[in-house]
């Protein structure tokens, strides 16, 4: 069971601003139903002083998402757009009396909301409409948004990541991503790394460290999914496989193969690149 | 508040009576049965007596019983006794809706480098036969199919498959953990090779456990230590909760009869009203096989750590398959599994009853879950256009 706070038990069990403005002047919705939480926040804007009137939400989620709708519409309510913005999502986990660790996220949405809110109502693209890289395809978490979250809230490690903003928290093929986003942000100003000289190997040593990469890492996790992977062929870089059972009808085939090519990357060699049959 | 206690596929109390047969082994009588002494050497007796009462429920004899720590210990143990038997066999099958006493353990040997074959279940969660017999093979050490699954309370054709694989000579375990005390299992019938049992499931403590092994079966203990269990399972017996495992089981055989009906009577009652008194909300898992304790129903459109905690409020425990409640991001493989829409995922609650569940606990239950249910559904910004509609 989750270890919160009275403050987040009480803002959940009566929430406040429960709803939807009518005729709103700003509409900000983040997140879907398929990752277990979504908000949708409406606001009533003074068109002359850009003062929120109003603030109501919906929200679809767990105790610690409700609980962030309602501080975020407590305290929001009465400020401008530009000092609603500076508000941030520890802000709302702090007038909750702070989240679980695992549960920050949910303030990062009640942040999230209000960014697409205020970018509605200045006729904005929303962050979300923009081309940008994802990251996380299991969360739909893209890089932009992991960069920002780990900079206000110094965030060093994966797992933090995760616990703000999911990412990393499904399948956990993007966890070396991550890692990357990570050292890249916090160690600017280190001596870059001298890259490590690629191993050298043998072609009989490179095919059998492939077979052995693919039955003991691939295999398995395609398995658990109803899927099998074969290894066709070896021509230098280029490995040749065939997807099997449910990966052959699954829609995610291409985030797949990405995800064999990462694998073996990692662990083989920097320069193979796969090939579906 | 006295809870309204429906989590009882998470864990049940202990019944009065096994407490009672207890606690003189926690108290004046400490010793070890292994001891040469009268006082401890006395109680090996009263451990052959709690392994007849556990045989004499599924109906095995008493030297197939071997006590264990817990439900995941048998499982374990079940596992790995074949692999180790049959070391030239690289391949073990099982099912994606396993618990993760089994599930864990066999992507644990997939890293290893053993072939696992997860089975898929349909959107009922019913097994389909012809995924097993395409998966089996020379090579298969050991297919483990849970009994009854936790989430849904879905039944597996245990004695099909076990004809099955008793033809083509393939190890067969079952995690009965949910099922024993709960349904009617005989091992004189049911073609098992190995089942697991755990006590805290039928109202003995938690901390004890029970693996059947069949007589003739290859067997390769899991601890490896003392001769306890004769070479079994090392270990100091853990006598009260072993003399508590055998007077739950006791207890179980002569209630079977009654609690199935009574169990069946409450859980389609409580379901049947929900389903009526909230509008968009469905039973997961095969209705026609399951146990008479369980149902799993999503209210759409709500998350389900949302209504644990507000029926929480009314001292009503139950449990979800929300992303929320698992401490991970990810919702229950089970429902998953079934292809269960996400919208009904993460809005999934499962009641389980027991025998001690009263029908004033349904009713309350009944009563205050379509308010929640409601108000919930109002904060939501999913389904409105429905809600307009039906309510």
């Amino acid at each position: 069971m989750w270890d919160y706070t009275d403050k987040v038990k009480e803002c959940f069990l009566n929430p406040k601003n429960v709803g939807e403005i009518e005729n709103p002047d700003a509409v900000g919705e983040v997140g879907s139903i398929v990752c277990g939480d979504a908000l949708k926040l409406t606001l009533k804007v003074d068109r002359e002083t850009n003062t929120i009137t109003d603030a109501k939400f919906q929200t679809f989620g767990c105790a610690s998402a409700i609980a962030s709708s309602t501080a975020l519409t407590e305290i929001i309510k009465g400020k401008t757009l530009d000092e609603a913005l500076k508000v941030t999502n520890q802000e709302l986990a702090d007038y909750l009396g702070g989240l679980p660790k695992e549960k920050m996220h949910c303030s990062v949405m009640g942040r999230e909301a209000l960014e697409a809110a205020v970018a509605n109502y200045r006729g904005e693209t929303r962050p979300s409409e923009k081309e940008e890289r994802i990251v996380c395809e299991c969360f739909d978490v893209s890089e932009e948004k992991i960069r920002k979250v780990a900079m206000e809230n110094h965030l060093t490690t994966v797992e933090e990541i995760t616990d703000y903003t999911k990412a990393g928290g499904g399948c956990g093929s993007c966890i070396p991503d991550i890692e990357d986003i990570l050292r890249d942000i916090w160690s600017v100003k280190a001596p870059p790394e001298k890259p490590k000289e690629p191993k050298k190997l043998t072609t009989l040593q490179k095919i059998a460290l492939i077979q052995e990469v693919i039955e003991k890492e691939i295999r398995p996790r395609l398995q658990e999914d109803g899927g099998d992977i074969e290894l066709i062929d070896i021509e230098g870089n280029k490995v040749i496989v065939g997807l099997r059972g449910m990966c052959v009808a699954c829609p995610m085939g291409g985030v797949t193969m990405k995800g064999i090519e990462e694998k073996l990357r990692e662990l083989v060699s920097g320069d193979i690149v796969v090939e579906q049959a | 508040m006295k809870p309204v206690y429906l989590d009882n596929n998470a864990t049940t109390a202990v019944a009065q009576e096994v407490l009672d047969e207890m606690l003189p082994y926690l108290k004046d009588l400490y010793g070890n049965p292994s001891s040469m002494h009268t006082f401890g050497g006395q109680l090996h007796g009263r451990i052959e007596d709690a392994r007849g009462k556990v045989a004499e429920l599924i109906g095995a004899e008493p030297d197939e019983i071997i006590f264990t720590s817990c439900g995941t210990e048998s499982d374990n143990t079940a596992i790995m006794s074949p692999v180790e038997s049959y070391p030239q066999k690289k391949h073990i099958v099982t099912t994606r809706v396993e618990h993760p006493a089994v599930r864990s353990f066999c992507r644990h040997l997939a890293r290893k480098g053993y072939k696992v074959t997860f089975l898929p279940v349909d959107n009922q969660g019913r097994l389909a036969m012809e995924t097993l017999l395409k998966a089996i093979s020379d090579d298969t050490a050991v297919v483990t199919i849970m009994y009854a699954n936790n989430e849904t309370g879905v039944i597996f054709p245990i004695q099909e498959i076990g004809e099955i694989l008793r033809e083509r000579k393939i190890i067969f375990h079952t995690d009965a953990v949910q099922a024993v005390g709960k349904v009617p299992v005989d091992v004189k019938k049911l073609p098992v090779d190995m089942l697991s049992l755990s006590g805290h499931k039928l109202h003995a403590p938690k901390g004890v456990g029970a693996l059947y092994v069949r007589k003739g079966t290859r067997f390769n203990p899991y601890l490896i230590g003392g001769h306890q269990e004769k070479g079994r399972r090392a270990g100091t017996e853990n006598i009260a909760s072993i003399i508590g495992l055998g007077k739950a089981c006791e207890m179980a055989r002569k209630n079977l009869r009654e609690d199935v009906s009574y169990l069946g009577r409450l859980r389609d009652k409580l379901e049947k009203s929900l389903l009526a008194l909230c509008p968009d909300s469905r039973v997961n898992g095969d209705i026609e096989h399951r146990l008479p304790n369980t149902t799993n129903i999503s209210f759409e459109y709500v998350e389900g750590e949302a209504i644990l905690l507000r029926i929480n409020e009314h001292g009503i425990c139950a449990s979800s398959g929300s992303a929320c409640t698992s401490g991970s991001l990810e919702p229950s493989h089970v429902l998953r599994a079934m292809g269960i829409p996400y919208t009904c995922i993460h809005g999934s609650i499962r009641f389980s009853l027991s025998r001690y569940t009263t029908e004033e606990e349904i009713d309350t239950v009944t009563e205050i879950m379509p308010g929640i249910i409601k108000d919930l559904r109002a904060l939501s910004p999913f389904g409105r256009e429905k809600l307009s509609t039906t309510t």
